[in-house]
């Protein structure tokens, strides 16, 4: 799988290492009344779909970047990559 | 119809004319006592189990494809019992000796070879930690036998031992470990389960699930609806995707696993060999093919195929022990989808919904499982309480923090 680099451009899938479903990136509230059971569903719990899925690739062997990648995994086709960072910060994250 | 050694002779006197199907081609009934979905391994071993030994009645299994056409079809065959953790050992050994004595049981050749397993050991840490995983063994009533490099040598003389990056310093031995043909496993407990009266029903895929105040009526399916007083869910690889009918999230990720097979080479490797310094197993078939394989691919997948930077890497382990290997091509390599969980063990459970029951998450450990699933999920349906040596693998051991993690990796499936 070639991964398109929002920075560098195509790089091989192998320079990267995979995290998992890019919602890891919607850490739940730690002072919430529902922490427990809501940090075990974030940790444990997955909708694993058959097709689209947003993802988190971490480009170790480049810059060090985390990416969202939007990947059929029915496919393996990469329809759209982007910083993780910005996917973050539009979610409302400071960093 | 027995088989037999007399059959195959009278049989030859009559042109082989009087071989009947071994199972018959089943129409859906409007209603079921219990339905297990998935015509895999598991899922005819547990008719197989539930019809035989628990007395189960008016049993269907539902496959999507024709039976045996997921992973029972696509792995590398390898059966063992070489576990570390007290959830898992007692129950892998139990496996074991049903495989033991399951073609005698189901009177069919499953060509099951009790050729040894052997994981090499290549730094003072590794060994340690097999001989710790080889008492844990013993102690669960299994067999397990260090091995010097000499012992080694005089069964497997192809191994690079010295001139190596990762020399090979000993191995754990499983002598009752071995290979089974895979498809015969199916093929097997599918004849086994249509003489005890199950129906099979292939092409018949499950759409939805019909749930009423909590509790499961019968199943939407591509031939119609089919009610059921129980249902059980044996589709692992595809779990995520059946449950998700019911609304229901799971602790797995689905990922691809391949494998491969050499051309045919006479005899050359006696028993199942692991590499201890990377990933790679590798036994030879009853028809010469070298069988190997090794990491997933690492991201989520259903493509029942993987790329090319795993299959280096798996070359690149067998190279390291059997250099000799480099000589034979490579004939086939193929993908299957697994059922990883966030332990790495895998799930015997009811669920919250009254009469629907759950059998996944076997990772890439599920073969080998394949009759003590079978027996312990069949208990599981029919007592309504799990089998004393599967109560560990609960839905609820993730929130409890019971995990049962074997390689210690923690909620990362791709590294189990």
């Amino acid at each position: 799988m070639i991964i398109n680099h929002p920075l560098l451009g195509q790089r091989d899938s192998s320079e990267f290492t995979y995290l998992g479903d890019a919602k890891l990136i919607e850490r739940p509230d730690p002072d919430s009344e529902t922490a427990t059971h809501d940090f075990y569903k974030y940790a444990y719990l997955r909708d694993n779909p058959a097709g689209w899925h947003k993802e988190l690739w971490f480009h170790e062997a480049g810059d060090r970047s985390w990416l969202v990648v939007t990947r059929n995994t029915l496919t393996h086709e990469i329809s759209k990559v982007e910083m993780a960072r910005d996917v973050a910060r539009e979610k409302g994250r400071r960093r | 119809m027995r088989y037999s050694g007399f059959q195959v002779i009278k049989q030859a006197l009559n042109n082989h004319k009087g071989w009947k199907p071994a199972w018959r081609d089943s129409e859906p009934q409007p209603h079921y006592d219990i339905i297990i979905i998935g015509g895999g391994g598991h899922g005819l071993a547990t008719a197989y189990y539930l019809a035989k030994e628990f007395n189960g009645k008016r049993i269907a299994v539902l496959e999507k494809g024709w039976i045996g056409s997921g992973n029972v079809g696509r792995n590398t065959t390898i059966i063992r019992s070489n576990y570390l953790l007290d959830g898992n050992e007692p129950f892998y050994e139990f496996s074991l000796k049903l495989w033991e004595g399951l073609e005698q049981d189901l009177n069919y050749n499953a060509m099951i070879s009790q050729r040894g397993i052997l994981n090499l050991i290549h730094t003072d840490a590794q060994r340690d930690a097999f001989i710790r995983r080889g008492n844990a063994m013993i102690l669960n009533g299994a067999d397990a036998e260090m091995l010097t490099t000499a012992q080694i040598k005089k069964r497997y003389p192809y191994l690079n031992t010295e001139d190596a990056r990762f020399p090979i310093k000993g191995g754990l031995a499983q002598h009752r470990g071995g290979t089974v043909r895979h498809d015969a496993v199916a093929w097997g407990y599918a004849r086994g389960a249509d003489s005890c009266g199950v129906d099979i029903i292939q092409n018949c895929e499950v759409t939805g699930f019909k749930i009423k105040n909590g509790k499961v009526l019968g199943l939407e399916t591509s031939r119609g609806f089919i009610g059921a007083g129980k249902v059980g869910c044996a589709v692992a690889g595809s779990s995520s995707r059946l449950m998700a009918k019911a609304d229901m999230r799971l602790p797995m990720e689905s990922h691809v696993l391949q494998a491969f097979v050499s051309e045919g080479l006479k005899p050359v490797l006696a028993g199942v060999v692991t590499f201890g310094a990377g990933h790679f197993y590798c036994s030879q078939s009853d028809k010469g093919g070298l069988v190997f394989g090794g990491d997933l691919d690492g991201y989520n997948s259903y493509a029942q195929r993987g790329n090319l930077p795993v299959v280096e890497d798996v070359c690149e382990g067998g190279m390291a022990i059997f250099p000799a290997f480099g000589r034979a091509r490579l004939l086939r390599m193929w993908g299957g989808i697994m059922d990883m969980s966030m332990d790495g063990s895998p799930i015997i459970d009811k669920t919250h919904i009254d009469g629907l029951y759950f059998n996944g998450g076997w990772c890439y450990g599920g073969f080998k499982a394949t009759p003590a699933s079978g027996f312990c999920f069949a208990h599981l349906l029919a007592k309504d309480s799990p089998h004393p040596l599967a109560t560990e693998y609960r839905f609820d051991r993730f929130e409890r923090g019971r995990m049962i993690d074997e390689k210690g990796m923690g909620n990362q499936p791709n590294l189990h």
